[in-house]
């Protein structure tokens, strides 16, 4: 075997692992999401499917794939069937750019840590999030209802909203590490974690990728007790399961970023680097759940007025005090 | 011709089938679809000739930002696909086609005399950090004017639009 085609091979071999991975971890996390609530709310969770419930997950996605797929009657049939997904396959492939460990070497091969190391990862991970936009918005406007059609245009407004404030946070993560790259960014975090430096970029950056993901306490574009379920009311079957996997995906991805960006990467005493890794996803996906838990829905008015008045103003601050005492400490 | 010349021949016809799609449909969520694969065809034409971080700007700016608020209001105000009978008057199509000629006569002259070979822009100028320094070290004053000027379109678009009283 040429060097050529091994490279191809493993680089095949490595993007099915990353997949799977990152498919069963979403789907295992709706699980471990179900069951820390109701430990979190005093009662069981699903624990009938196997011992302790663990087959949960794959009993979910059997019903799901079973289940009718139903299309609304004056419903826009091509928009309706191809909208969930955008969400699912924007959700995916931002983990494409995300470095999760240091890299190997076999048979004088190098495989890094990183399925695809752009040199504008950064932008490529915020174009992604701009385009789940239109999964959401298609996807409400071709269901043909009015729950749907409001959920979408809530949706649609709540994440160009903080788009920006999910962006501007991420300047002086650039300005330090003076690189788009993922694995540089990684790498400029050798000697201090991005929080350390960056404290208020966290947690803007947390705060809007929360909103953007639209999760309790910033999930009224599909808000239950008014809108039936949003955007997605009209989905059935797989068609839901990909809204709802897109989800899930986009929980382990946010806590990759935050890895990324802010906590150091894969980068970690004593304890392999895949494992820092995970350990960091999981501190981030636990929060969620916790915050989930913990917390009310927002009022529209008051979730756009924090968006643009606190958010956007506070991130920019941000920036040129970076920027000022970065040029201060150059003299 | 190599890979990448197909390539780009691929992009060439996915840009300029979906453009014309856009301009063509009646429902105008259909057209708002295609321009933003137009766009996206554009990104991809960006990358594969050097320049990933325009292509990435083009995604977020035009893609994901624009049409995105074209989208928005469309769903707001729920326009129903015109019936209109398809004549199309003098006054309308005379301008489109002047400036597409001009269009096919600066295209045909371009390739015609290969000016593409002697590049204005090395390729490399595309990377982040040299296209950075280009805009805002080399022409940071064309970039203050045009910020100003969009600037004073914002700051017009709010006074047309306040309410009255």
């Amino acid at each position: 075997m040429s060097a050529w085609t091994l490279g191809i091979v493993l680089l095949l071999i490595k993007l099915l692992v990353v997949l799977v991975v990152l498919l069963l971890l979403a789907a295992y996390l709706i699980y471990v999401e179900r069951r820390l609530l109701g430990f979190m709310q005093l009662r069981l969770g699903p624990n009938r499917a196997g011992p302790q419930g663990l087959l949960q997950p794959i009993a979910d996605a059997v019903k799901l794939l079973t289940k009718e797929d139903f299309i609304p009657a004056g419903a826009d049939r091509v928009i309706f069937l191809y909208a969930p997904a955008l969400v699912a396959g924007t959700a995916l492939l931002i983990f494409a750019v995300i470095p999760f460990a240091r890299g190997w070497t076999f048979r004088g091969q190098e495989i890094p840590g990183v399925v695809s190391d752009l040199n504008v990862g950064l932008l490529f991970i915020l174009a992604l999030s701009s385009i789940g936009v239109y999964g959401v918005a298609l996807g409400g406007w071709a269901s043909n209802s009015k729950f749907a059609l409001l959920g979408a245009i809530r949706g649609a407004a709540q994440m160009i909203s903080y788009e920006l404030a999910l962006g501007l946070a991420l300047v002086p993560v650039v300005m330090l590490a003076r690189s788009f790259s993922l694995v540089d960014i990684v790498q400029a975090q050798a000697r201090l974690p991005f929080i350390i430096l960056q404290p208020l970029a966290f947690m803007i950056f947390f705060i809007s990728a929360v909103a953007e993901m639209k999760r309790i306490p910033f999930d009224i574009p599909e808000a239950e007790n008014e809108l039936v379920a949003g955007y997605h009311t009209e989905y059935s079957g797989m068609r839901f399961g990909l809204y709802f996997l897109g989800e899930y995906v986009t929980m382990v991805t946010l806590g990759a970023m935050l890895a990324a960006f802010f906590l150091g990467g894969w980068r970690g005493p004593l304890l392999p680097p895949l494992l820092w890794f995970f350990i960091k996803v999981f501190i981030v996906v636990f929060a969620l759940i916790w915050i989930r838990a913990t917390l009310p829905r927002l009022r529209y008015d008051r979730l756009m007025e924090f968006g643009w008045k606190i958010l956007i103003p506070v991130a920019l601050l941000n920036i040129i005090i970076t920027g000022g005492v970065m040029l201060a400490l150059r003299r | 011709m190599n890979l990448y010349a197909v390539i780009f021949y691929l992009l060439a016809f996915i840009i300029l089938a979906a453009t014309a799609l856009a301009i063509t449909r009646r429902n105008l969520m259909h057209a708002i679809v295609y321009l933003v694969l137009s766009f996206f065809g554009t990104a991809l034409l960006f990358y594969l000739l050097g320049a990933p971080f325009l292509a990435v700007l083009e995604v977020i700016i035009y893609a994901g930002a624009i049409m995105v608020l074209f989208l928005f209001i469309v769903m707001m105000l729920e326009i129903k696909p015109a019936d209109t009978p398809r004549r199309l008057y003098l006054r309308q199509w005379l301008p489109a086609a002047v400036l597409g000629v001009l269009c096919l006569a600066v295209a045909f002259v371009l390739i015609v005399f290969k000016t593409g070979e002697s590049l204005p822009l090395p390729l490399a100028a595309a990377s982040p950090l040299e296209f950075g320094r280009f805009l805002f070290q080399k022409y940071w004053f064309s970039v203050e004017i045009v910020s100003f000027l969009l600037f004073a379109a914002l700051v017009g678009a709010l006074y047309l639009g306040r309410r009255e009283g």
